[in-house]
């Protein structure tokens, strides 16, 4: 079966005045149809620039400079500007941290969605607001038909990131790329999100890859998760490979540092050090500083392990337990 | 409670705001126009004991923070007052509020914004103990390099300017420049949020650290239950301005006695898998301009009752230790059954 997307070998570097800097380091993976992919990392691990190289939403002096966007089999970096036009919203989608930057603050939320719809398809005004109160409605929006009357400003948080997730969904794409969606909500309301999203998926055959850096998110939503470090890809696997056996010292120290898995006022197990500045990444691994299992064989580029679908990039991998 | 230091009694803040010109004048004609009140903060009551950490929970609009810098002395009460050792904190232009204020200190979400990006931290870090005199100024350089020491940074970054730490470095200084004030209560407000999971368990643990060697006394706000969870002694959860339950951390966990309690413990994600439905709370966090008749919890309550729309519950005793604002829990009634 074809994945709704594959990435083989993404790279994407922007350049500097020192330099290149790549922050996205060949990247892999794939998502079947149906299927949540969580993309976890910290600031800086370049998992938001993934997101927009998918896209083509990197400009210079950034750069994709090599690998393959498959979306049903067809390779996004092969198309012409115009052709990749097409793509964006019909067949591969984005939804933001801040739905300000989808929502257009003096339209009507009816009008542009309705614009949204008819930029892909012909489509009459009340045949498009129709297809837009749908969308709303599927997201769980109460009395959608009043909301598309509304500005952006007279909606709450909550309201205005199911309007992007509702204007995501509006071609039934192939793939939406969720980038920190629910990051700046209240965890009553990212409850909310996070059941409707699973709901949708389930329901649409979307394939969604959740860009987060919270594991307790994509642990409840993701299918599969991708760890990302300094632009690597260093674990991949289902959630339940990777929550309940990290093979990589790096997740297994991010799964360790989380709170709730301690008893109250012991102290945490921490990561030492901070998070690497990209232009300045040591030889080999570049967790190799911060790493209680490095060596000296870590000043050589990681080789990559693999059981059972569960893939590592360490020189160390830990054992599963 | 043995020793309360700190007490926050029956403490409203409202924040108006005036309409403009335009405002008033279409007022004129369509009978609005009128002052927009904001109630951030209704009737809050807490004690805080020497040496405690009390966490403060709630979503976006509770008056978490308010209630913060209520106990800072940033924000005058509208009513009811704050005092610590029975001393009322500092209240806007009012004499002495150079001495009182200096003995509450607050540590920001943001680093970024709450360091001045021109001044090297030892200058950061000396300013407010130098204008208050709390250390003789021959000391200064070199206290200030042992409090950089003693948040797990080098005496020698005091030369440096904030754009050359890391994030989780920057809240060190923060930290230690809330600690160079000698503060008996320190407020966090969000002091973790902004931190990439790696580098909050060493800033967890940092605190943990400090207040085990300075007996420190705290209010920890945060949206986070897990890490409240884990640095807090008593938690209070409030919802649109009012505390709606009050427990020792342990028992609150363990036994939420408030419908909003159990429901927020039911939407936060928690690592582990297997978990796949989210028992989600209905509906929006109403507005604070104008909240909900009764309990304002009532519009998204599993549980409520015709009682719940018509009258505000009061903070009763639910156990040793524990309040909860609640119908249910009134005149014995058990949290299963129907309101009175």
């Amino acid at each position: 079966m074809t994945a709704a997307l594959e990435l083989k070998g993404l790279t994407t570097r922007f350049q500097t005045r020192t330099g290149h800097v790549t922050a996205v380091n060949d990247v892999s993976f794939a998502v079947q149809k149906g299927r949540i992919l969580g993309l976890v990392g910290e600031s800086g691990s370049g998992k938001s620039v993934t997101g927009f190289s998918i896209l083509g939403l990197i400009a210079p002096p950034g750069e994709v400079c090599a690998g393959e966007v498959l979306v049903d089999g067809v390779d996004l970096r092969q198309l012409r500007e115009e052709e990749m036009r097409k793509m964006r919203g019909r067949k591969v989608a984005m939804v933001f941290q801040d739905p300000m930057m989808t929502l257009n603050p003096v339209l009507r939320v009816g009008d542009q969605m309705a614009m949204a719809v008819r930029v892909h398809r012909a489509m009459s005004k009340p045949a498009a607001f129709e297809e837009a109160r749908k969308a709303l409605d599927a997201v769980g929006i109460p009395a959608a038909a009043e909301r598309l009357r509304a500005y952006p400003h007279q909606l709450s948080g909550g309201m205005r990131q199911r309007v992007a997730i509702a204007m995501a969904l509006l071609h039934s794409p192939s793939v939406i790329i969720a980038d920190e969606a629910t990051t700046a909500l209240d965890v009553s309301i990212q409850g909310q999100i996070l059941a409707e999203v699973r709901k949708l998926c389930d329901q649409t055959g979307t394939a969604i890859v959740w860009i987060t850096h919270d594991l307790a998110v994509v642990s409840s939503l993701a299918d599969d998760i991708c760890v990302m470090y300094a632009g690597r890809i260093v674990e991949r696997g289902t959630a339940q490979q990777v929550i309940d056996y990290p093979r990589h010292p790096y997740t297994r120290g991010l799964l360790d540092s989380i709170p709730a898995r301690h008893a109250p006022g012991t102290p945490l197990p921490q990561i030492p050090g901070s998070t690497p500045q990209l232009s300045r990444l040591p030889t080999g691994c570049p967790f190799r500083p911060r790493c209680p299992k490095a060596s000296d064989i870590c000043a050589t580029p990681p080789p990559t392990h693999a059981i059972d679908g569960q893939t590592v990039l360490c020189h160390h991998p830990l054992e599963r337990s | 409670m043995t020793n309360p230091i700190l007490r926050i009694e029956n403490v409203s803040k409202r924040f108006t705001r005036m309409p403009g010109l335009a405002e008033r004048l279409v007022g004129r004609l369509t009978g609005g126009g009128k002052p927009v009140v904001v109630h951030a903060l209704t009737d809050v009551s807490l004690e805080v004991a020497q040496g405690e950490v009390l966490g403060i929970v709630g979503e976006s609009g509770c008056g978490k923070s308010t209630l913060g810098r209520v106990v800072a002395g940033i924000y005058a009460p509208s009513d009811g007052r704050v005092t610590l050792h029975g001393k009322p904190i500092a209240r806007e232009h009012s004499g002495n509020i150079d001495k009182l204020t200096t003995q509450v200190q607050m540590i920001h979400q943001d680093p970024f914004a709450s360091l001045n990006p021109r001044m090297k931290v030892g200058e950061t870090l000396a300013e407010g103990p130098r204008y208050h005199k709390i250390i003789p100024s021959r000391d200064v350089q070199a206290r200030m390099r042992a409090l950089l020491e003693k948040v797990g940074l080098e005496g020698a970054y005091a030369d440096r300017f904030p754009h050359q730490f890391s994030g989780g470095q920057r809240q060190r200084v923060a930290i230690a420049r809330a600690l160079a004030m000698e503060p008996e209560v320190l407020v966090l407000d969000e002091a973790v949020a902004s931190l990439d999971v790696s580098i909050q368990a060493q800033v967890l643990n940092l605190f943990m650290d400090l207040r085990r060697d300075l007996g420190l006394t705290a209010l920890f706000i945060s949206h986070d239950l897990s890490v409240v969870r884990h640095v807090c002694d008593r938690v209070a959860i409030m919802y649109l301005g009012r505390l709606v339950e009050l427990a020792p951390a342990d028992q609150l966990y363990a036994d939420p006695k408030h419908p909003y309690t159990s429901a927020l413990f039911a939407s936060v994600p928690t690592v582990g898998t297997g978990k796949r439905v989210f028992e989600a709370i209905k509906g929006e966090i109403p507005s604070p301009i104008n909240p909900p008749p009764g309990c304002a919890f009532h519009p998204r309550c599993p549980l409520a009752g015709p009682r719940c729309r018509m009258e505000v519950p009061r903070l009763t005793w639910a156990g040793v230790g524990r309040q909860v604002a609640c119908h249910l829990n009134d005149g014995g009634v058990d949290s299963k059954g129907a309101p009175a």
